[in-house]
This record gives structure tokens, C-alpha cells and sequence, in this order.
């Protein structure tokens, strides 16, 4: 399958999308930012589907409608009348429900909506790959520049912010990074199946060691083996490659799972 | 007379449109103990985050060496209230001591020989040398909160600002915390502000209290405060047991030493 183009481009956008969604997932786990990974994800289709109705890019739109909604949700809940979840759940019903009635409005959108919800990566072109590449590069670096304070706002926010740190533009960026990074992957395994990239293989990696630098090259490792496995699956038995990626992460996380019951030494 | 560490001019905060601090108004000196006491909910846990820029003051001044609390506020150690750190939290003791050296090290300058020392220095002066290398998961709360005390040291060796530092602890723990304190301070000359619900333990080993009650009720030496007739108003009780209690904590902690 390797000396198929369309297989060459896939293989590289699962191996980008499954290291930086692992490095992401790590602080996702860490921080317990799962359920907005799935608010978030969920709302990207609403941005898509922006995107097509004004003829503009849709990962592009995505990509600011998601941040717009990771930034609405950290608004409405820091007024701490409701509780992140509740708002959470608004926001992603409401902004993914925008997306079906725009599909809907369109000749034929079944299989665009197919394609974003649930991944279309062999269709995923040179021009794609390269600007998939430069986000996952954005990603990656503003990751490795913050790294440490939000490891340290992970430990204890409070701390962090004592001894200096600007932890309410942290936070922000943070969010930032979670949506581009769901946008990035959207394209691999679709919005619903997106956040399990990003909480998969770093669990997986929660249970094989205990300290931070092995659990994030773990976590990293484990997202570009999702992603390679879960499309040789693919290719080999003829299955949706998205939800082969994603299958085999889960299995790579059952599997750990049984053989660590003691967790990390 | 000793230079003023912290110095609070009839400062007030508001948190949803309420005064939970009003006209507070004291002085610190170097090298002193100050204890913070006052009922639930007083605003003592407030008073510190106000020390140290988490909230913002509705009104009076704060200076901290001589410069107003925040991000550029420099040399404070901060060991918060917390309960145990999450078992699975994927750092060592040496990874959370080193926090404390973030706001000299910046994001992106790798710690050099000399911050891995400052560290190695930090969990030698709390006792916990050997434990560098344990996840900070899986230590007692005792040990945790030394591990905290040595990431504040690592942070600053001139001002150490603990809230509820023994919160949690059995009475062993307790009396072991307060005799490091005492060794600390009388080792690196530390000033010290800690806020404890025990009145009777902090009595006993604070140079000076304060008493609040979203006001100032009173500040002096322990035995005056806790003589006070505006400390019982602080409370709205009557504390006839309280010497007896904090001679009793005072041997016991000379005892412990």
C-alpha cells in the first residue's frame, strides 16, 4: 500500500496528527480537558459547515469557529453561574446543529457531512497535507515554548500565578491550541471520532510510566502508531479508515490496560 | 529596627460586590513570624492572595519589599491550601521543587547546575534529600507538605507565605512542620506569614498575630492577642482555655526540637 500516493499522504497526515494530538492529549488528560475536547470537536462541524455555505476554505472556518466557541465556553464559565459542563453541552449542541440545518441546505451534503464527521483521509490532497503540516508544526512549538508553565499550572494553577505566570493567557492559549489541533485532525478520523486522538494515547501512556517526560513520548508514540496500524487495517479488510484509527488505539489502551493492572511502576 | 518586609495601608478587597476585607492596615518586619487567625470565613486565605496579586484590592496599598504585589512581586515562597496531589501526577519531587525556580529560569532557559543545587539545597533543609526522585503522588500528606515547603524555598529563602500549613496533618506531622519552620527561620533569617484556623499552634509559635474578622480586630505579640478582649469579639466566644492550651503546644514543640 505505501507506493500508492493517496496511502503516502494518509500515512504522513495520521503520523502528524497522532504525535501532536498525543503531545496535546497529554495536557487534555492531565488537565481533564476531555469533555471540552468533545464540545470542541463537535462544534468544528458547525465551522465547516460555515465554510461551505460561503464558499470559503471549511477547515478554515473550522478552525476559527472552534476557537470562537473554545473561547466562548471559557467565557460563559468563568461567570460561575453554571457549571463548564452545562455550558459546554449549549455550546456543542447548539453550534453542531447549526452545522446539519447549513448541510442540509446544500444539494448532496450527506457526503461532505459524512467526510468531516467521521474522517476522509484518503481523499486528503498534497495542498491539504502541507497546510495540515504547518499546523501541527504551529502546534507543536507553541507546546514545547509553554510547556513548562503549563506543567506547573497543571500541578497548581494558584502557584504558577504567584510566582508570576500569566495564567489566564495560558489557559487561552491553551484552548487555542486544543481547537486548531482538533481542526488539524478532523480531516484523519472526523469531529466525533477527533477527541480520541487526543485522550487515548495519552491514557495509554498514563499507564505505562509515571513520570512526565516518558508519559508524553509514550503518548506521542502511541498517536503515530494509531494512526499508521489503524490505516494498514484499513487498507487490508477495506474498512472506514477513521474509525480503524481509532480502533486501534482503543484496543492499544485495552491491551495496555490488561497487561498494567498495577499501573506505572 | 529591622527593614519591613510587607506592609498592607488600609487596604480592602471585594469579591462579587461584597467587602470581605476592609481597611486592613499592619506592618512586617524581617525575620519575624506573623500568624493569621480569625474565624471561618474572616478573609484570612484572602489577606494572602491579596499579598501576593491573585485578587485584586478594591482600595488601601500593599507593598511587598517595598513594591506592589503581582507578577514582578519577587522573592515570595507560597505554600497554598491544598489537600493531597493527585497519586498519578506525573512528576518527582525534584520535578516540583524546581517549579519554584521558574520565574528565575523563564520558559525556555534548561535548569543549569547551579538551580539542580538550589534545589538539592531545598529538600536537604526539609529533610527530604532522599526522596527527590519518588513521584510527588505517592508521598504521605507530611511529606507533601515539606516537598511544598521546599518548593517555596526554592522560590525565595526571604519571605515564606503558608496558608493553613498543617491543614490535614496528625499532631506528630504538625509538631514536626513547625519545628522545621522554627529551624528555617532562625537558619536563613526567613520572615513568615501563615494563615492557620489553630489558634492555639500558631499562638505558640508566631512572633506576632493578627486577628480578623473581615476588619482588624487586633495585632500584637501572642499573649497580648490572645488576652484580647477583641479577640473574643473576633469570635464571638470566650477562650478561658487558650494559655493552658498554647504552654502546652510551647513544651511540647520544645520537646519535638
Amino acid at each position: 500500500m505505501i507506493e500508492l500516493a493517496f496511502m503516502q499522504r494518509a500515512l504522513a497526515a495520521a503520523v502528524l496528527v497522532g504525535v501532536v494530538c498525543g503531545a496535546l492529549g497529554f495536557f487534555v488528560v492531565l488537565r481533564r480537558l476531555a469533555f471540552i475536547g468533545v464540545g470542541i470537536s463537535h462544534s468544528a462541524i458547525g465551522g465547516v459547515a460555515i465554510g461551505l455555505v460561503a464558499g470559503l476554505p471549511p477547515l478554515a472556518t473550522a478552525a476559527v469557529f472552534a476557537v470562537a466557541v473554545a473561547l466562548g465556553i471559557a467565557a460563559v464559565g468563568r461567570r460561575g453561574t453554571l457549571s463548564e459542563d452545562a455550558v459546554i453541552g449549549v455550546f456543542f449542541s447548539g453550534s453542531m446543529a447549526l452545522g446539519v440545518v447549513l448541510f442540509s441546505l446544500q444539494r448532496g451534503y450527506q457526503q461532505d457531512l459524512f467526510g468531516y464527521l467521521f474522517g476522509d483521509v484518503l481523499a486528503i490532497s498534497g495542498r491539504e497535507l502541507a497546510t495540515l503540516a504547518v499546523g501541527a508544526l504551529t502546534v507543536a512549538v507553541a507546546l514545547a515554548l509553554a510547556f513548562r508553565p503549563l506543567f506547573f499550572m497543571a500541578f497548581d494553577e494558584e502557584i504558577a500565578q504567584a510566582y508570576g505566570q500569566p495564567v489566564g493567557a495560558l489557559n487561552t492559549a491553551l484552548l487555542v491550541l486544543l481547537a486548531l489541533t482538533i481542526v488539524i485532525g478532523v480531516r484523519l478520523v472526523g469531529a466525533i471520532l477527533v477527541e480520541a486522538l487526543l485522550v487515548i494515547p495519552a491514557a495509554t501512556a498514563a499507564l505505562w510510566a509515571a513520570g512526565w517526560r516518558a508519559q508524553l513520548a509514550i503518548a506521542m508514540a502511541f498517536g503515530a502508531a494509531s494512526g499508521v496500524l489503524g490505516l494498514a487495517v484499513a487498507y487490508a479488510l477495506d474498512l472506514a479508515a477513521g474509525a480503524s484509527i481509532v480502533l486501534v488505539s482503543a484496543s492499544l489502551f485495552f491491551a495496555s490496560l490488561a497487561l498494567r493492572r498495577r499501573g506505572p511502576a | 529596627m529591622s527593614a519591613e518586609v510587607v506592609r498592607f495601608a488600609g487596604v480592602s478587597v471585594e469579591r462579587q460586590s461584597r467587602r470581605v476585607l476592609e481597611d486592613i492596615s499592619f506592618s512586617l518586619a524581617a525575620g519575624h513570624f506573623l500568624g493569621v487567625v480569625g474565624p471561618n470565613g474572616a478573609g484570612k486565605t484572602t489577606l494572602l492572595r491579596a499579598m501576593l496579586g491573585l485578587v485584586p484590592i478594591a482600595g488601601g496599598q500593599i507593598e511587598v519589599f517595598g513594591r506592589p504585589p503581582g507578577g514582578a512581586s519577587p522573592e515570595v515562597g507560597y505554600v497554598p491550601q491544598r489537600h493531597a496531589v493527585a497519586p498519578s501526577f506525573p512528576a518527582t519531587v525534584f520535578d516540583v521543587v524546581m517549579m519554584g525556580r521558574l520565574r528565575r529560569l523563564g520558559w525556555l532557559e534548561r535548569p543549569r547546575a547551579e538551580d539542580r543545587e538550589a534545589v538539592a539545597r531545598s529538600l536537604a533543609r526539609v529533610g527530604m534529600e532522599d526522596r527527590s526522585t519518588r513521584p510527588i503522588g505517592r508521598l504521605s500528606g507530611g511529606e507533601q507538605r515539606r516537598a511544598m515547603l521546599a518548593q517555596a524555598l526554592c522560590a525565595s529563602q526571604r519571605l515564606l507565605v503558608l496558608d493553613e500549613p498543617t491543614i490535614g496533618l496528625d499532631l506528630p506531622a504538625e509538631q514536626a512542620f513547625y519545628a522545621l519552620l522554627r529551624s528555617l527561620k532562625e537558619e536563613l533569617g526567613l520572615t513568615v506569614i501563615a494563615v492557620s484556623h489553630d489558634l492555639v499552634a500558631l499562638a505558640a509559635e508566631a512572633d506576632e498575630l493578627i486577628c480578623i474578622n473581615r476588619t482588624m480586630h487586633v495585632h500584637g505579640n501572642p499573649d497580648e492577642v490572645v488576652h484580647s478582649h477583641a479577640l473574643h469579639q473576633a469570635y464571638s466566644c470566650e477562650f478561658d482555655f487558650l494559655a493552658g492550651e498554647i504552654a502546652h503546644h510551647e513544651r511540647v514543640g520544645r520537646e519535638h526540637d
